[in-house]
């Protein structure tokens, strides 16, 4: 797991993510940019974050859970 | 031997899409679609802590800011597992300084190094040969190189491809032997004689018909 560490927590990266969910953003190339990171680890990463429940998918993009907020 | 036989029997061919793959990597869990619409350099290699594939480590991490200039991504492969590729990153950046900043397949399964011809029999059953597969933002392969295990791969040519492939698509022309970027480029043969006949007045530098060059 890129994104989540093994005690569930979100690791740096994760957390670049979530945080760029929270200000909304929810296209994988905005995000990428917001938290410069390579767009094939945010494409791999949201994927997993929506597996953990921590963002959720609406088509082509992505936006924060509630379970998600709690964590950052 | 049968079995190996029959599972390296399909090798990928330049022109055809690249085959999909999911697998476990030192960045997590990866697909290929994560890298559509990027360039993408997916290489093997035949084992972690080995001198050629550390010093092919290290240039491949020497040329990544030159791949990201052109929008490039790396991404490595051997059938060892991710502890092994994040002990061997970790060892060659503790003993050169270099880090290494793409991600590695741990193709423990050979799922990936079967469906992209990466293990062959007569130099190794069980790692994968020094491959290289350039794969472009639609994911088509454009080139693959296979190297013997004795020899590690040149830098400057695999960037040399790149650059060749990009101009190519970009300027709809043929590059040379032995082209750099700046060099004088091949403009497509003529398809009829009129075509033939019109391309020695179009101010090309011309060998005959069939063999002009230009600027860029």
């Amino acid at each position: 797991m890129a994104c989540i560490s093994p005690d569930g927590k979100p690791t740096e990266s994760g957390t670049k993510m979530l945080r760029a969910l929270q200000a909304g953003l929810g296209a994988p190339e905005e995000i990428a940019k917001e938290a410069g990171l390579p767009l094939f680890r945010v494409r791999s990463g949201l994927r997993e974050l929506t597996q953990a429940g921590l963002a959720n998918q609406k088509e082509d993009r992505y936006v924060l859970s509630e379970k998600g907020a709690e964590l950052i | 031997m049968e079995e190996v036989k029959e599972q390296v029997s399909h090798m990928p061919r330049i022109g055809e899409a690249a085959p999909a793959f999911e697998a476990v990597t030192t960045h997590g869990m990866l697909k290929l679609e994560d890298f559509k619409g990027s360039w993408l350099i997916l290489f093997s290699h035949p084992a972690d802590f080995t001198p050629v594939c550390t010093t092919e480590f290290i240039a491949f991490a020497e040329i990544f800011p030159e791949l990201q200039k052109r929008g490039v991504e790396l991404l490595g492969l051997s059938v060892d597992s991710t502890s092994s590729h994040i002990a061997w990153a970790r060892n060659v950046e503790e003993k050169t300084g270099v880090k290494i900043p793409f991600p590695i397949i741990a193709d423990l399964n050979k799922e990936v190094s079967l469906g992209y011809g990466m293990i062959h029999p007569g130099q190794s059953k069980t790692e994968t040969v020094r491959c290289v597969f350039i794969i472009d933002p639609n994911q088509i392969i454009r080139t693959i190189l296979y190297y013997p295990l004795t020899t590690g791969r040149n830098m400057d040519e695999i960037l040399r491809i790149v650059d060749a492939l990009q101009t190519t698509d970009k300027n709809a022309v043929a590059t040379p032997a032995n082209w750099r970027p700046g060099d004088m480029v091949v403009v497509p043969p003529p398809n009829t004689q009129e075509m033939a006949e019109e391309r020695l007045k179009q101010g090309y530098e011309c060998i005959d018909w069939y063999l002009c060059k230009k600027k860029l």
